[in-house]
């Protein structure tokens, strides 16, 4: 598989965009999840859709974000294993040199394949019409679908979200690379500076190290990954210093120059200055809502440059007619959280639904080693709202998978409600936390309780068993109450 | 508190290093012989001995370690302070001379300078972390530390509420008020809810987050009791909204790592049967919470999950303190990673094998059978861990080089001021009868929320 597969599947160079219906029952500005995902399930409904894209489908998460990040990833923790083969007694323990060429080559092979269930073909075969250029707002229910005017009933602003700029001096000049660029790289920076470290920066940080790079992480907060619980963002600081990151918190940078060939990077921490070499920088501080150019004021849309278009519970932008979902509007910037969120403004835009997003139980993860995964509330916030809660914790070390399998860093926190058995969310840092959290977020819809998660067979050993695991130290700890 | 260990600063107080691997079965078996209430009163007078021999005699500022170039640390001088009323009833040092080497320090804090330039002593009443032996001043651009300037301070309390004579008494406590009253809180929480960690004059106040619960109530504490610049009535709620009330290893807990954290406020302050909101509705207390931590770490020696030696239910006692440096090994085809001086935790981590040989006996008033038992234990298991019946920082049996268990050089004197302190409130609980009738600790508890007990005694 090569490019020619993949943009044959998400930007044909023949295609041709399709003759306009007179009017849509639904536009959707956007080709990424979620507006695939809303596409798809309006289209599955029985509505006329059109999808305007002006890149790719598939959108960020396919191009520069889930996919390919997570594929560099496999190959990194592969290298990591392999760093350790000898506790396991295999008899290599030697890490043999980075076919870098290789890695990425496996990267858009990757790619190329999960682009199929995004293609353009299978959007015409469910009757959604694809037109590929820019969308332009014209009226309240009108826009620009490239050249073609198109009306629309009602619309969905689903246009995803972009690596946030800096202002950081020098920068601009000296050049740097951002989440969708770092893929496009032809060879393994020797050093690599990663600027930020939410979960974007943290993973690139480690997969870059664990594939031979020098990398240095520098993050202005006092702990990676600021809106995690203490204890998990320092699980992930000792693993990243362990697989070698050099990792700088309180860091400030100050600038960035060129000095004889070398990227320098210039950073300050309590007041004292100093200065790293580099190859390549990565910069990772956020990302920012695509508005600009969609004409919103047009359509009436108010939109802020930071938060991206501003929407209701519903999802409902001030132009009724108009929701929006995904990275454009919403503070988890998630593929997950994209899907259904889109999902819920076609229910509430065509269906006279009355969803609201708050409702949404949203799991997220961050793939480092171990995984951090939380859903729910954070015991902050259940404390900001005055909920008691109590955290039922288990130690990944004292799960016996996580011992066989030699991933026993990390913990299952369960936090529930006290005086009830209710579960308002959970963290899990894990080898595979992101497999793990999945659990508790059937758990936590299905509505069960700590008494009854705590006589649910798991199969054994497996590590999902540390969830049972924190419900039945629940019911050690409630009087009269045991587990059958 | 994770401090970086540097050397090479100039130092000329008197100091004795012990041999690094001494021969001191014959010692561990001597004391091992002595009842337990001999053995305490050994161990707590050698400790003491720290305090006086590593001390500038000018000034009595205090030296961090007994390693050669250690300048001062405030932290410790605050240990030592407290540590004089115990050894004046302890019979080892005469009342006046003890009123004498407390005036000294507090005239030292007192005259020496106070202002925003880069080697001042101290800065609105706070002081830095660390200071030169000699010149009393701001040494390796250290920062202008509030948890360590409220250790200092709670010693100048416990000395002005000690020494109530006439005299060089009567200067102690004017002193010790005076100090007291100059401290800035209000300043140290930079128009914030809660308070700046510290403050350098290269970069103002450190953004060093406080999430979850530490060694820092006594800040919160003589914060809030302060007459002059009190941290605001909502600073301690503004901390206690990122405590986390945890079931884990069997135990209800509000958790932190290190051992110390559930040890250096509860040195001074009696938490027994006092609450404040957050342990109102849990139902506990700061004191039983330290019961639980103690528990969890018995268990997690029992569990010894990264299969270290030594560790054991009686074997315990993971916290801040030195280490073996940074590196890794693969010793008996395990890949191991061993740290320098850093704040060591359990069950969460890191744990690196390295155990503060100090901590169990630091326990005793929360469980005397315990401390008693693992310390015994680790003296006959390990003997080489004290030396002139002092123990030592840190020690890893998991990283033996020659035959030798990796041994920390010396002595820290926050582990022996810790020590005194703690075997005097488990013999009599004089500290915490000292600093109980303290207004300004009883202004400050109740300031922060605390009832019942003792405390519901005081007008």
């Amino acid at each position: 598989m090569n490019q020619d597969d993949l943009l044959r599947r998400v930007r044909p160079p023949s295609w041709k965009n399709p003759v306009p219906q007179s009017v849509y029952d639904l536009a959707v500005l956007g080709g990424g999840p979620a507006g695939f995902a809303a596409a798809e399930s309006a289209a599955r409904q029985g509505h006329s859709v059109a999808l305007i894209e002006r890149y790719r489908l598939g959108g960020n998460s396919l191009h520069a974000g889930s996919i390919p990040s997570k594929a560099i990833i496999g190959t990194a923790r592969l290298f990591a294993a392999m760093g350790h083969g000898g506790e396991y007694g295999a008899s290599s323990s030697s890490k043999p040199p980075t076919d870098f060429a290789a890695v990425m080559a496996r990267v858009r092979r990757i790619r190329t394949r999960i682009a199929e269930y995004h293609s353009i073909e299978r959007c015409r075969a469910r009757g959604i019409d694809v037109f590929l250029g820019d969308a332009r707002f014209v009226g309240h229910n009108a826009l620009l679908a490239g050249e073609s005017p198109l009306f629309f009933r009602k619309a969905i602003v689903a246009t995803g979200a972009r690596p946030r700029s800096s202002n950081i001096p020098g920068l601009e000049q000296v050049g740097y690379l951002t989440s969708e660029t770092i893929f496009d790289l032809g060879g393994l920076p020797a050093r690599l500076g990663v600027i930020g470290g939410g979960p974007l920066g943290c993973e690139s940080a480690q997969a870059f190290c664990r594939l031979g790079s020098r990398v240095s992480i520098l993050q202005n907060d006092p702990k990676f990954l600021p809106h995690e619980e203490r204890d998990a963002a320092e699980l992930l600081s000792m693993s990243l210093s362990r697989d070698g990151v050099e990792t700088r918190l309180n860091t400030t940078v100050a600038g960035a120059h060129v000095e004889k060939g070398e990227k320098i990077i210039e950073a300050i921490n309590d007041g004292l200055k100093y200065s790293i070499a580099v190859d390549e920088i990565l910069l990772s501080i956020g990302r920012v809502p695509n508005v600009e150019d969609l004409d919103l004021r047009a359509a009436g849309i108010d939109c802020e440059p930071d938060q991206g278009i501003k929407v209701d519970d519903f999802l409902r932008t001030t132009n009724g007619d108009v929701y929006a979902a995904g990275d454009v509007c919403m503070a988890l910037k998630f593929t997950n959280a994209a899907e259904s969120s889109a999902r819920l403004a076609v229910q509430n835009a065509l269906r006279g639904k009355a969803e609201r997003q708050s409702r949404l139980t949203i799991p997220w993860c961050t793939y480092c080693s171990p995984e951090i995964a939380h859903i729910g509330m954070s015991v902050k916030e259940a404390r900001e709202r005055a909920i008691s809660v109590k955290s039922y914790t288990v130690m990944m070390q004292d799960v016996d998978r996580a011992i066989t399998d030699g991933q026993d860093d990390g913990f299952v926190k369960i936090y529930v409600r006290e005086g009830s058995d209710s579960i308002i969310g959970a963290t899990i840092v894990a080898a595979r936390a992101s497999e793990m959290i999945n659990e508790m977020s059937v758990i936590m819809s299905a509505g069960i309780g700590m008494r009854q998660l705590a006589n649910i067979v798991h199969a054994y050993p497996a590590q999902s068993d540390a969830i049972r695991l924190a419900a039945v130290a629940y019911v050690d700890g409630a009087p009269g109450i045991h587990a059958d | 508190m994770p401090r970086p260990l540097r050397r090479g600063t100039r130092r000329r107080v008197r100091h004795r290093l012990p041999p690094l691997n001494p021969p001191v079965s014959a010692a561990g078996e001597t004391l091992l012989a002595l009842p337990d209430d001999a053995l305490l009163d050994r161990l707590q007078r050698a400790a003491f001995g720290y305090l006086a021999e590593y001390s500038n005699p000018e000034t009595g500022l205090v030296a961090d370690t007994s390693r050669g170039g250690s300048p001062c640390s405030i932290a410790v001088v605050g240990f030592a302070l407290s540590c004089y009323p115990v050894a004046v009833a302890r019979g080892w040092v005469s009342r006046s001379a003890a009123a004498a080497q407390t005036l000294k320090i507090l005239r030292f804090f007192s005259e020496s300078a106070q202002n925003d330039g880069p080697d001042a002593t101290g800065y609105k009443g706070f002081y830095y972390h660390f200071l030169d032996m000699q010149s009393g001043r701001r040494v390796w651009q250290c920062e202008l530390s509030v948890v360590d300037t409220s250790l200092l301070i709670a010693g100048i309390l416990t000395a002005g509420c000690y020494f109530d004579g006439d005299g060089n008494e009567a200067e102690i406590r004017g002193l010790s008020d005076a100090l007291y009253r100059r401290v800035d809180w209000q300043w140290a929480q930079n128009e914030r809810q809660t308070v700046a960690q510290g403050w350098k004059p290269e970069c103002g106040f450190l953004h060093y987050g406080w999430e979850g619960y530490n060694e820092a109530t006594i800040v919160f504490v003589l914060g809030l009791g302060s007459p002059t610049h009190p941290l605001s009535a909502a600073s301690f709620a503004g901390w206690t909204s990122t405590y986390q009330w945890e079931n884990l290893l069997g135990q209800d807990v509000l958790y932190s790592g290190p051992l110390f954290t559930h040890l250096f406020s509860h040195a001074w302050l009696d938490y027994r049967d006092i609450r404040d909101v957050f342990m109102r509705e849990k139902d506990s207390d700061y004191f039983d919470n330290t019961r639980s931590a103690i528990a969890i770490h018995r268990e997690y020696g029992a569990r010894n999950p990264r299969g270290y030696e030594g560790y054991d239910r009686n074997l315990w006692g993971i916290t801040a303190g030195d280490g073996p440096g940074n590196r890794e090994l693969r010793q008996s085809s395990r890949d191991r990673r061993y740290f320098g001086y850093m704040s060591r935790g359990a069950p969460y981590g890191p744990d690196d094998g390295t155990i503060a040989p100090w901590a169990m006996l630091a326990t005793l008033p929360f469980g005397a059978d315990i401390a008693l038992r693992g310390t015994r234990h680790l003296l006959r298991t390990y003997p080489q861990i004290c030396s002139n019946d002092r123990f030592c920082s840190g020690f890893n049996p998991s990283l033996a080089e020659h035959g030798n268990a990796w041994l920390s050089e010396g002595w820290y004197g926050l582990d022996q001021g810790l020590l005194v302190m703690m075997i005097e409130n488990y013999r009599s609980g004089l500290i915490w009868e000292i600093t109980r009738d303290s207004t300004w600790i009883q202004a400050g508890l109740k300031g922060a929320g605390f009832e019942g007990g003792w405390l519901s005694r005081c007008r």
